[in-house]
């Protein structure tokens, strides 16, 4: 084809111009299945580059070989939404020089958008892809290996990089329509063996739970939503990852049927549960920056009423038209949550990061009614304490706590907590969750911190909000 | 009182494994998810159990998954019941 971008992954960056101490992205829609990190950053470690900042979407368990990159030298800054396995235990325990900044989804588009975060080169993968840059994580050909859905992450980076290489395993013919990323955006197109293994895109924090702790956290959460006040005709709603979050829809399901209340639109990292809902009737459009699973990546190619958005449009706080402004409803897990409602999702209760701002903060501040579902303990370790780790998602914005020890309502909002009793639930006092922990686990020694800031917590709105320290050994 | 190897628990999330093995004097060792926290608590629990049982001399090593000191009192004194022999329930 005449003007085809297709080169090998040398050439691109190459072209690209790219140059040592300048800024790379990435996206993370195949979660643990991801190939194009590693697969990039070892190229550009073999042409010498070094000093590279890396930005990405997030960063997971098979992010691992970055180690040694750091190590080299290749990457020496890090800005991502969260950190998993043993990059995260190695950068808790002071890896790197330069403290890793974390975002949440809404505030990284934000950041991009202004231009806080400048993206020199953006290396995005996608499952399907013309010679010409017109991408899409939808199949489009017979050959089709790695299917992830939505492209919403990738989508600030397309738009705003100076310029950009999209990755693909299937090279399909032009016009690669409905596209995500517009041919415009694209500067080289690159064809690679395999840009990510779909099958482990429902890995890590998504897993559906038969836990059977999980599944009364579930139904607990699923009856204060139906006693809120915000299950009516017409309501939105999104839920988090985490089992118990997952598992509350199927819940909410039948009081929907049995009281012939309608959904307008789901919204978020979308998942087989809310496809179904969708495809009933029950909720009208599906609103999707992240495609949790085979079948949600499925329906969003096939039906015009599951939306793509990029995470501007998800959950940017100074973009009056982000879809978060407009959500009723959203149920979100916790590492931690503490006394004031503040909540930590990002770092463990050993002090070692384990786990993803996403979009808690984001939808936690805009949505009507945020529920955080979490056990009282994990093992020996308690959810509820009396003050965070690490302060992610500040208690203003959240509503209620579910444990299965009661239910805990934000003083903040008086008139949720009267509806919970009146509907018969055991409304509690958070400080008494907090005591109630501490009379079964005893109380925990400090935790050993060094004085190196290894991580820095950016809110939303682009302040520093937390800085999170080594740990010692 | 005549000690042989024993064992009880499992390494499951929320469980201990406790090993006892002849000693002199009470030898604690330590592994758990926990430890940085609740180490020092759980080494408590594990001595204090064993020496309300009389146990003054054994080696024990036991690895913590987050249990709590119901679970690790349970372990501990079914792990020295095989270890001595001696049934503490019965008696």
């Amino acid at each position: 084809m005449r003007n085809s971008k297709v080169v090998t992954l040398e050439e691109a960056i190459v072209k690209s111009g790219l140059k040592d101490g300048m800024t790379i992205s990435f996206h993370h829609h195949f979660r643990g299945g991801d190939k194009v990190v590693n697969l990039v950053v070892a190229k550009l470690a073999e042409m010498g580059f070094k000093d590279l900042h890396l930005a990405a979407s997030s960063l997971s368990d098979v992010h691992a070989p970055l180690i040694d990159h750091i190590k080299a030298g290749v990457i020496t800054k890090i800005s991502t939404s969260g950190l998993r396995g043993e990059l995260a235990n190695e950068i808790s325990h002071g890896l790197m020089k330069e403290p890793v900044v974390f975002r949440s989804h809404g505030g990284r588009g934000s950041a991009i958008a202004s231009g806080e975060l400048h993206i020199d080169v953006a290396f995005l993968g996608a499952s399907s892809c013309d010679e010409l840059g017109n991408a899409s994580g939808c199949p489009r050909s017979e050959n089709a290996k790695s299917i992830c859905g939505s492209l919403g992450y990738a989508l600030p980076d397309a738009r705003y990089a100076d310029h950009v290489v999209v990755l693909t395993d299937d090279l399909v013919a032009y016009p690669n329509v409905p596209k995500s990323i517009s041919s415009c955006d694209v500067e080289s197109v690159v064809v690679v063996d395999s840009v990510g293994d779909s099958s482990k895109i429902s890995s890590g924090a998504i897993r559906d739970s038969k836990n059977p702790r999980d599944i009364l956290l579930a139904k607990q959460a699923a009856k204060v939503i139906i006693n809120s006040g915000y299950f009516k005709e017409g309501f939105s709603i999104q839920t988090g990852t985490g089992g118990a979050s997952l598992a509350a829809v199927k819940y909410i399901r039948e009081s929907m049927i049995e009281q012939g209340i309608h959904a307008s639109f789901a919204l978020g990292g979308i998942t087989a549960h809310m496809v179904k809902l969708h495809e009933e009737g029950l909720i009208g459009r599906l609103i999707d920056v992240q495609s949790f699973d085979k079948v949600a990546a499925e329906s969003i190619a096939h039906d015009q009423f599951h939306q793509e958005v990029s995470a501007v449009e998800y959950a940017s706080a100074d973009h009056v038209g982000s879809a978060v402004h407009a959500l009723d409803i959203v149920i979100l897990s916790a590492l931690e949550v503490d006394v004031n409602f503040n909540v930590n999702v990002l770092v463990g209760s050993d002090g070692i990061i384990r786990g993803a701002i996403g979009g808690h903060p984001d939808t936690a501040e805009d949505s009507a009614l945020s529920i955080i579902v979490c056990p009282l303990l994990r093992g020996r370790i308690p959810c509820v304490v009396p003050k965070v780790t690490t302060l992610i998602t500040p208690g203003k914005g959240v509503d209620v706590v579910v444990t299965e020890y009661g239910i805990a309502v934000n003083p903040e909002r008086p008139e949720i907590a009267e509806r919970l009793k009146a509907a018969g639930l055991k409304v509690v006092d958070i400080h008494n969750l907090a005591a109630k922990a501490r009379s079964i686990i005893g109380e925990p020694d400090a935790l050993p911190f060094g004085d190196k800031v290894v991580g820095i917590v950016m809110d939303r709105h682009g302040k520093v909000l937390d800085e999170i320290h080594n740990i010692v050994d | 009182m005549e000690i042989k190897n024993a064992v009880a628990g499992t390494l499951e999330s929320g469980d201990i494994m406790v090993q006892i093995a002849p000693g002199e004097g009470l030898q604690v060792e330590l592994q758990s998810s926990v430890a940085a926290q609740f180490g020092r608590q759980i080494k408590a629990v594990i001595t204090e159990t064993l020496q309300g049982l009389g146990i003054d001399n054994a080696s024990v090593k036991a690895t913590d998954k987050g249990a709590l000191d119901c679970t690790i009192r349970a372990r501990v004194t079914a792990a020295a019941v095989r270890a001595t022999g001696k049934d503490v329930w019965k008696d």
